[in-house]
């Protein structure tokens, strides 16, 4: 099963709009509570770095019966450094982006813990493009 | 504990959806740091948050918290509401502070997750 969302850069209203419906339809298939737990919250917190740093992003989602895997792709200013973004307590998160709760420097820790395998890669001025993969049964991965 | 007994402790105000909580709460949360509360494993516990946006909802929707107490009268919009009801969410005004809140609820036996 696969499809695709897009998501704007900025729009605070909707951020979290995908990651509720995916929420659904795990549901729906029945994916254990734990593990769509995971998957949603890896998303989420995606869904609002994208509307926090980039212009426009687009996120894929690839259901088969071992996995998920989740990629976002945004248009933004990309990461320069990527191993300094991930560290806990870095962020450069506008005050618009704390006000809504978030710029701490936790989303890609967050990203990296609720996922089995999380890729990175950005060009700096051009975006960044995030792949989660998560095993629907622990066991596997 | 049940949200009618939490809510008294704390003069709370039910905004939403209390008939659609089905057990009694355990443990409690509080923070306004929305990636702080996505940390959470546990389940069962309420929210206590100064923090009063659609990301609060989206926030608990996805780690499965049932209720949310606003600390300090924040004043809930009709979006918010409307997005605590589709996701069958629990809604607490209090007048009180965080502080205050988590004092109360602390010494009433609701528990602490870290």
């Amino acid at each position: 099963m696969q499809f695709k969302h897009k998501i704007a850069g900025g729009d605070f209203a909707k951020a979290g709009n995908i990651a509720s419906s995916v929420k659904k339809i795990l549901r729906q298939l029945n994916i254990d509570h734990a593990v769509s737990k995971r998957i949603v919250i890896a998303l989420y917190e995606g869904e609002v770095n994208v509307v926090a740093h980039a212009y426009s992003g687009i996120v894929d989602v690839d259901i088969d019966e071992e996995k998920i895997k989740i990629t976002i792709t945004d248009k933004g200013p990309g990461i320069a450094d990527i191993e300094q973004a991930m560290e806990e307590g870095y962020s450069t998160a506008t005050p618009q982006v704390r006000e809504m709760g978030f710029g701490a420097g936790l989303g890609l820790s967050n990203m990296k813990k609720n996922s089995d395998s999380m890729n990175i890669s950005s060009v700096p001025a051009e975006g960044t493009i995030v792949e989660l993969i998560t095993y629907i049964k622990p066991d596997a991965r | 504990m049940t949200i009618k007994e939490i809510s008294g402790i704390i003069d709370g105000k039910v905004i939403c959806c209390d008939d659609k909580f089905p057990g009694s709460i355990e443990y409690a949360f509080a923070s306004d740091l929305m990636s702080d509360v996505l940390t959470i494993e546990k389940e069962n516990l309420v929210l206590i948050t100064g923090l009063a946006n659609l990301q609060t909802i989206r926030t608990a929707e996805m780690s499965d918290i049932s209720c949310i107490i606003f600390a300090r009268d924040k004043k809930i919009g009709e979006e918010i509401i409307s997005l605590a009801k589709e996701n069958n969410m629990i809604l607490i005004e209090s007048p009180h502070s965080l502080f205050h809140i988590s004092g109360e609820l602390y010494k009433a036996g609701i528990k602490s997750i870290y």
